[in-house]
């Protein structure tokens, strides 16, 4: 089979729901917009999500996951955007023919910024060829698996990632098992540690390598205090035991190398590790298009316009650095949609000579550094910016009473006071137009924590 | 009456069994674990060694040159993943160069070809990533690397396929020479449905019991063998660290082994490993922290800048080291018709087709067999849709849509593959089973996403429930229960009951294994196309039901 399209969208999770709709608000014809997702329904990794907490931000509303996605749902379904479900995109190339779009005005001026390729596969279409001018990357992300943490021990049945154990209780009905050890404070574990003690589990404790959680303050005291699990801090599992299922775990100190302490250790009966020990994005579609990327995040490196360093590539949620609220995903990918039609669009409406001035010109760079840990964007095009930027990054440790402070090219612009800030926990800086533009030559933007502010 | 009763369905049983599939004898292959592939032959380096590591004349060194030698034409006929990617062994010092240049001698000896020891620089020149400090290497173009399950696997098929039986969750307990005059021995072992004892009667015994093979041969035998389980642990990492090395680098060898290797596998992982530990546990598969970093250091000397952030997954295996340290292979002379393959370590994955060949040779001379006429070496391997060409894919598709319906994302496997993982002759019945024959649950996020899926195609094509599910056999469920909303609905009690009728007994997957070997008990066969069929249960029912009940939820 093959398509063309104006905007291709990779992943019909609240990422790409929410792109898609601001795409066709923005003006896309809705007939040039396809969401591909590759799980029988669209909503994504929300669909399993089902305790509440979602949307404060967005709807000033407490919505379970599926809830929240269905608002999203909603729109798409309601303006009509296509999608294909059971769909998996194994390819995106670039190529620089002429972008295919015969029937629209734009076209034929759009020539000379060629298209995307993106190669799926289902079982009633076989394989799938559609082109597009734009493709907005909206994967989301994935556990980091029990290998990729140097575990020693056995390899039995029960050791599963939180997100797992998830689908496994609230999609299937099962139970993974009763007696349950979790490492990693991660958000989606913190939530299983309570969502196993309703369903009669016994959670018997978290332990987290770091020296602080990586989990949202809200899920600790509502996940974990609450039901009385023991959060120990600085501590991993250094052995699990048992051959066919898991019979324990032992749990030990680590130092500020965060190597296990001898002498520590302390041994768990139970017959279930879960791991939330961080998400990933899945750039493996990224990496094969050969998106710049950004080795903090593991995501693209994108300018204000949430594009990659491919022209006409966008992302957004997950897959570009991993969100603490899903109210931030919407947002975000709210904006790249509007930004990817903005790029289908602005031929048609006379706006390629701004454009192609404006990517001359040199961006803005952000650099994140002591404490920072990543910006998203890593650039910004001032001529091409909105009103006022979101810059969104995580700190690298926790600090209480610090400052986040913006310097332009060197010298201090603005700091914000800061109460409390945690890894955990996604912090943003809102920058406007008229500041940047003031800046006369500006280069280079720096975001720092400052102690003691 | 069976002709030739194999123990252990490792890579040296199955290849026994393959190769006496050749011949009309009434053959069956005796496995403990719920699998093929389930013991050594599972965890090692998957090395097609070149042979220039053991002494001349002995068993490793004729074994290993004559089944590198065989292998190419062998993973043609069988459809199994092998390369000659040639093997680099790398010197540090002029004492190492010394240790090159005798074992250069000692493989021209054993007949390994075009062994040369080539400097530095132009080891660095195949290699770029390797250390500075490299003074020289040993290159061997005639080593290679091979997908140990696959070969395993398809030796199984293969026998299957020509008649041999296999009875899995079947533990030889005991093996005794019968009284009279007949020679034949009696094989006592756990039955699979129930785990009572079962009496079997054969001609002739193989025993390719990995690291219990001593426990056997001391059965028959007053030449009394010894074997230590030598533990190695290894390092998998991401495929991102494709083409980091291109051929398989080892060190120096020491007495305990070949040491550490740094190796591409077939599939673009890197594999570094093992250490060599004897372990007094011959169960001890569990890898250790002193374990890891020792293969993470040892290897870190080989290369600049080992991909070390890459590793996904972390395993152990064990040798099976007779104190000779050397294979034992054939009759020991007071026990007729019980034949060894014992002590099989390293190479002995390589070795394992020339000691199918040989054995097989001597038992079916002493029996006096015929050949089969039937008997057809071919086996077709699974599709492969990760590594299909686009009109391959659109075949497959148009040939069954579940090759488009893809259940591990990281490995590009469809639910096509899983399934005819699950039918084949000898088919997968566990997670693990199915990871081995089509890699699902095999990258980078180790199966977190598509372990539900798997649990859920499992249980409807072997029509079980899904809490019979196993990652690796009886006693490894994934799954404990039902949810409080979910476990009084009709459905599930139904389930329950249904699985407490057959789990009293014995577990509803070890049953229906022997279903197949009591259908291979009276025709050969019938066994393979039992195999094959599968029962299915009605998978609407049970997403509906389940999906009614999640609406609840919500």
């Amino acid at each position: 089979m093959r398509q063309d399209v104006r905007i291709v969208i990779i992943g019909g999770g609240p990422a790409g729901l929410a792109a898609a709709a601001a795409a066709a608000e923005q003006g896309v014809p809705v007939g040039d917009i396809l969401i591909i997702e590759r799980d029988d329904k669209l909503g994504g990794i929300l669909n399993q999500c089902i305790h509440n907490g979602f949307g404060l931000h967005t709807f000033r509303e407490e919505l379970t996951g599926p809830e929240y996605a269905q608002r999203y749902i909603d729109l798409v379904e309601k303006d009509e955007i296509p999608y294909l479900l059971n769909t998996i995109v194994v390819d995106i190339s670039k190529s620089k023919e002429a972008a295919p779009c015969g029937g629209h005005a734009g076209a034929a001026k759009n020539a000379s910024r060629g298209y995307k390729t993106v190669t799926a596969m289902n079982s009633t279409d076989g394989m799938i060829q559609i082109r597009a001018e734009a493709v907005i990357l909206a994967m989301g992300c994935r556990e980091r698996p029990r290998g990729a943490l140097n575990i020693p021990g056995y390899r039995p049945a029960g050791i599963y990632t939180a997100g797992t154990a998830q689908r496994f209780v609230n999609i299937e009905g099962r139970m993974p098992g009763r007696e349950v050890v979790i490492l990693g404070s991660g958000d989606i574990g913190l939530i299983m540690a309570r969502r196993m003690t309703l369903e009669g589990a016994k959670v018997k404790v978290v332990a987290e390598l770091m020296p602080y959680s990586g989990g949202l303050k809200r899920n600790i005291v509502q996940c974990l205090d609450d039901f009385g699990i023991p959060l120990k801090l600085s501590h991993t599992v250094v052995d699990i035991r048992g051959r066919d299922r898991v019979e324990g775990v032992t749990i030990a100190e680590v130092g500020p190398d965060r190597k296990p302490i001898p002498g520590t250790e302390e041994y768990y009966s139970c017959d279930t590790l879960l791991l939330s020990c961080g998400l990933i994005p899945e750039n493996e579609l990224s990496d094969g298009l050969g998106v710049g990327m950004n080795p903090v995040t593991n995501g693209p490196k994108v300018n204000e316009s949430l594009e990659t360093d491919v022209p006409g590539v966008f992302a957004c949620g997950n897959v570009l650095h991993v969100h603490d609220l899903v109210d931030y995903v919407s947002e975000e990918a709210t904006a790249a949609g509007a930004c990817a039609a903005r790029y289908v669009l602005e031929e048609e409406t006379g706006a390629a000579g701004k454009q192609e001035t404006g990517a001359a010109d040199k961006p803005v760079t952000i650099t994140a550094t002591d404490g920072v840990r990543y910006t998203v964007p890593v650039s910004i095009h001032v001529d091409r910016m909105q009103e006022t930027q979101r810059i969104r990054f995580r700190v690298g440790a926790v600090y209480r009473d610090a400052a986040i402070e913006v310097d332009f090219d060197g010298r201090p612009f603005r700091t914000w006071k800061k109460r409390i800030m945690a890894p955990g926990e996604m912090e943003q800086v809102i920058l406007t137009k008229k500041d940047l533009a003031a800046a006369k030559g500006l280069r280079n933007i720096t975001i720092r924590v400052v102690q003691g502010g | 009456m069976y002709d030739v009763l194999i123990i252990g369905a490792g890579v040296t049983g199955c290849a026994v069994a393959r190769e006496l599939s050749r011949y009309r004898l009434r053959t069956a292959v005796l496995e403990r674990g719920s699998d093929v592939c389930e013991g050594t032959s599972k965890a090692n380096s998957g090395i097609a060694h070149a042979g220039y590591d053991a002494k001349p004349g002995s068993w490793k060194a004729r074994m290993n040159v004559a089944g590198s030698k065989m292998m190419e034409a062998l993973s043609r006929e069988l459809s199994f993943p092998y390369e000659r990617n040639g093997s680099l062994v790398l010197a540090f010092s002029e004492e190492d160069r010394q240790t090159l240049e005798a074992l250069a001698a000692q493989g021209r000896e054993n007949g390994v070809e075009g062994l040369t020891v080539i400097s530095g620089d132009a080891a660095r020149q195949k290699e770029p990533n390797l250390s500075p400090d490299v003074v020289c290497a040993l290159w061997a173009p005639t080593g290679g690397i091979v997908d140990p399950f696959l070969l395993t696997i398809a030796l199984a098929e293969n026998a299957k396929a020509n008649g041999v039986e296999f009875f899995l969750n079947t533990e030889v307990l005991s093996i005794s020479q019968t009284t009279g005059e007949s020679g034949h021995y009696y094989v006592i072992t756990t039955k699979a449905a129930d785990g009572s004892e079962q009496r079997w009667e054969t001609r002739a015994v193989v025993n390719a019991a990995g690291v219990h093979a001593d426990v056997f041969h001391n059965m028959v035998s007053e030449d009394k063998i010894h074997i230590v389980a030598r533990k190695g642990e290894y390092l998998l990492m991401d495929k991102k660290t494709k083409g980091f090395v291109h051929s398989t680098i080892f060190q120096c060898p020491t007495k305990m082994g070949k040491g550490v290797l740094v190796t591409p596998t077939l599939h673009g992982n890197l594999l570094i490993g093992p250490t060599a530990v004897d372990v007094e546990d011959k169960e001890a598969v569990n890898t250790t922290e002193q374990g890891l970093s020792e293969v993470l250091r040892k290897a870190g000397l080989f290369a600049r800048q080992l991909p070390t952030r890459q590793v996904i997954t972390s395993f152990a295996g064990l040798r099976a080291h007779e104190d000779g340290s050397d294979f034992i292979l054939g009759e020991p002379e007071d026990a007729e018709n019980f034949y060894d393959a014992a002590g099989i370590e390293s190479p002995g994955l390589t070795s394992a087709p020339a000691i199918g060949a040989h054995l097989s040779g001597l038992i079916a001379e002493k029996l006096r067999a015929v050949a089969n006429e039937t008997f057809d070496g071919h086996r077709e391997g699974i599709p492969c849709v990760a590594t299909a060409t686009e009109e391959e894919r659109e075949a497959l598709v148009r040939r069954n849509p579940l090759y488009a319906n893809v259940v591990c994302r990281c490995e590009l496997v469809t639910e096509g593959e899983i399934v005819d993982a699950i039918r084949r002759p000898v088919g997968a019945r566990t997670l693990d089973g199915i990871k081995r024959r089509v890699r699902a649950g095999m990258g980078r996020c180790q199966a977190g996403f598509c372990t539900p899926r798997q649990v859920e195609i499992l249980a409807r094509e072997l029509g079980v429930e899904q809490g019979e599910i196993t990652k690796h056999g009886r006693g490894s469920e994934l799954l404990v229960g039902y949810t409080k909303n979910v476990q009084d609905t009709p459905h599930a009690v139904e389930e329950r009951t249904h699985a407490a009728a057959v789990t009293g007994a014995a577990g509803a997957v070890d049953s229906r294994d022997e279903v197949c070997g009591e259908g291979g008990n009276h025709a050969a066969n019938a066994a393979c196309s039992t195999g094959e069929t599968v029962c299915r249960k009605d998978s609407e029912q049970f997403g509906g039901k389940f999906g009614a009940n999640r609406e609840g939820d919500a």
